[in-house]
């Protein structure tokens, strides 16, 4: 580069010669050289600007196109996922408490159609009625005709049909990937498992949801994809399960009941190993809900924990247990039960009028003696009633684990007043489910520990708050066999699994208040052996009558307590239980003397 | 000494540059057998879920029962009774095997007299 010196000598000497300044040309020449200089920068750095512009333009194109980009694609899964991590996208697997399965997943196909694809719709539609007979053909050819793009056939197609759809060879029917909710055993816990049925449903894939029973209730922990290899483990024992619905149904018939319920529930965990509700269906096929009648009519009506009903003197042992564990009576406190009793202007009578007379409290359990337990109770007064069966669980819907559960709430009188202490002391005033029952009777035969029924599997045994006393338990207990060996549930007797129990005989309400003639619910609430309880059991036949005899006989000893036997008889070996000798009571001998 | 610098970098910038370019398609050959491996275990896995299913609706309780039924006179299966529990002291030990005797018929004479030294 050449550079102009700022005082050229040629132009200074000239300057010099015609006596001019020549630092003029000096400054001319800086101002010459500066505007290079400044003309050269600015140039320099609108250049820069340029670029540094061009490269956030390109940046921000990049960025924007990207965004745009993943906007509008589907979504894919990273394809280096952290090793290690098994994520499923199947609805977790429920299974029983020894690992059987009870609800998995199918793999399936959805057909459906693009009518714009289609080269003979008409040819088509005939095919598919030949494999589908049950669709209709009008609608389908209007379909496949009309505007429409988009259409879906069949939700569930097996895989013969779906061969059969194949050989067809019409470009326009295509298939979508399903899973399918399956229970392999068919109806076995019907009531239980619900039934699943499709949320959103797309091309790839639908979701499955669950409609009812357990599916719904642990619908989050089902769907959740970290729990797909962890299957749902539930407190149910298949095979007792399988027994008890065959025992129920058998009964059922031969008692000519409308319908029928058990709960067999472990009395330390409060796991209900099994839970029958008669008439079933098939989660497979889950009917609709019936929209017209009574609720209780429909198979889908889960007994156990909807069927609120006054259960009638099953009742009557938590008056006695209470009395005891107050202090106001003892097993062999001798109570007058005769007659008349009046209690807010009402006679309080006993079954078919009969009068017991004087009688111990275990005297008055084991005849089921209305007036006798209403004097207890009136003894125990209105408040303290109600606060004990609070504590036992009757005031609220069982947390037993599936939806039905929540709308099984008991009905409790409106104003607790002595009438009511009276009528509810022998389960008459108070409507509770079959479930309330089974933990009530759990809290006596577990030594007096409230106990909350519950569907999971549990590890180990769980101790609820204390509701009564360890001799309260023992002695209500004792009652207990003493109706079986003495009273009115003598069928109950089993070799080898001593029951205890309470028959129930309650008339069911009419659809317009009042009670209706000749209809009961029969039930039995029982547990065994009874001189260590594992398990208590509850038997309700809804309408039953038995007609063996010159009458027909509805009372719960005739028509409950048989069928809850043979159940014993048939689910103790089962659920491992060894038949025992009963231990006699212990003879008063004295130990040691002192003088 | 410069130009050398020069000359080693744009090698090793060549070098780098190969190396980024196998390692990359190593990577998408890993990712691709990954995925192979990740679809067979799908597959695997929804066979298994078939099996199991398929195991679980021939082993239902109703089959079963049928099949108890059906088969009655070949198999005498009924359900399970409380008699049938028994204490381990019922349980009789089987026979104890009979020790084999052999009758020496054929004696042989041994002796180291001829024994070779």
């Amino acid at each position: 580069m050449i550079r102009t010196p700022l005082r050229p000598l040629a132009r200074i000497l000239e300057a010099r010669q015609k006596g001019e300044n020549p630092d003029a040309i000096e400054r001319e020449n800086k101002r010459i050289r500066h505007e290079q200089m400044r003309d050269a920068s600015r140039q320099r750095a609108e250049g820069r600007l340029l670029v540094l512009g061009v490269f956030f333009f390109c940046a921000f194109t990049v960025v924007g196109a990207r965004m745009g980009v993943m906007a509008t694609t589907d979504p894919t899964e990273p394809r280096a996922a952290a090793p290690g991590s098994v994520i499923s996208a199947t609805r977790a697997d429920i299974v029983d408490r020894n690992g059987n399965l009870l609800a998995t997943n199918f793999e399936t196909h959805a057909l459906y159609a693009q009518p714009h694809h289609m080269i003979d719709p008409q040819g088509a539609v005939k095919k598919l009625m030949a494999v589908f007979p049950d669709l209709n053909e009008e609608r389908l050819l209007r379909d496949f005709t009309g505007k429409r793009k988009f259409l879906w056939i069949k939700k569930k197609i097996s895989p013969e049909q779906m061969q059969a759809v194949h050989d067809i060879g019409e470009p326009g029917l295509l298939f979508a990937p399903r899973d399918m909710r399956l229970y392999p055993n068919g109806s076995l816990a019907a009531h239980i498992m619900g039934g699943a049925s499709y949320g959103r449903e797309g091309v790839h894939a639908a979701e499955v949801i669950g409609v009812a029973g357990a599916e719904k209730y642990f619908d989050d922990y089902l769907r959740d994809p970290a729990n797909g290899n962890k299957p749902l483990e539930l407190s149910i024992d298949m095979t007792v399960q399988a027994a008890s619905e065959r025992i129920l149904y058998g009964g059922m018939k031969l008692m000519n009941a409308k319908g029928a319920t058990s709960v067999l529930m472990d009395v330390h965990t409060g796991e209900v190993i099994s839970a029958v509700s008669l008439p079933s269906f098939d989660p497979n096929d889950r009917p609709h809900a019936a929209v017209t009648g009574d609720a209780s009519d429909s198979p889908l009506f889960n007994r156990s924990v909807q069927g609120v009903y006054e259960l009638g003197s099953v009742f009557k042992i938590f008056t006695a247990a209470q009395a005891i564990d107050l202090g106001i009576a003892t097993a062999d406190t001798v109570i007058d039960t005769s007659g008349p009793m009046k209690v807010g202007g009402f006679r309080i009578g006993e079954f078919h009028g009969k009068n017991y007379g004087k009688q111990t409290v275990t005297g008055i359990i084991v005849h089921s003696s209305n007036r006798g337990t209403g004097r207890l109770a009136l003894e125990i007064g209105a408040e303290r009633q109600q606060e004990f069966l609070k504590n036992l669980g009757f005031f609220e819907p069982t947390p037993f684990e599936i939806v039905e559960a929540s709308g099984g709430k008991p009905l409790l009188p409106q104003r607790w007043q002595e009438l009511s202490t009276v009528t509810v002391s022998y389960g008459h005033g108070l409507s509770s489910s079959p479930m309330h029952l089974a933990a009530g009777y759990s809290a006596i035969a577990n030594g007096g520990h409230k106990v909350t029924p519950t569907l999971r599997k549990q590890s180990g045994p769980v101790v609820g708050p204390r509701v009564m006393s360890e001799r309260a338990a023992a002695d209500a207990r004792a009652m207990l066999r003493a109706v079986v060996t003495e009273g009115t549930a003598s069928f109950a007797e089993v070799p080898g699994y001593q029951i205890g129990g309470k028959t129930g005989t309650a008339d069911k309400p009419g659809p317009r208040g009042g009670y209706l003639e000749d209809t009961v619910i029969a039930t039995f609430a029982s547990m065994f052996p009874a001189h260590d309880p594992k398990y208590v059991l509850i038997v309700t036949l809804d309408e039953p009558v038995e007609t063996s005899g010159d009458k027909p006989r509805r009372t719960a000893g005739w028509t409950a307590v048989p069928v809850a036997a043979e159940m014993v008889r048939r689910v103790a070996p089962l659920l491992g239980l060894r038949p025992t000798v009963e231990p006699d009571s212990l003879a008063d001998i004295t130990l040691s003397s002192s003088n | 000494m410069r130009t050398v610098l020069y000359i080693l970098t744009t090698f090793s910038v060549i070098g780098l540059a190969f190396w980024a370019y196998r390692e990359n398609y190593a990577t998408q050959q890993a990712l691709s057998d990954a995925d192979d491996l990740r679809y067979e275990i799908r597959e695997a896995y929804s066979r298994l879920a078939v099996l199991k299913a398929e195991w679980a609706y021939q082993n239902r309780p109703d089959r079963l029962r049928d099949l108890a039924e059906l088969n009655f006179d070949r198999l005498n299966l009924l359900p399970l009774h409380p008699d049938q529990f028994g204490s381990i002291d019922q349980v009789s030990y089987p026979p104890l095997p009979e020790l084999p005797l052999f009758e020496i018929t054929d004696g042989v004479d041994v002796s180291s007299m001829e024994a070779p030294e």
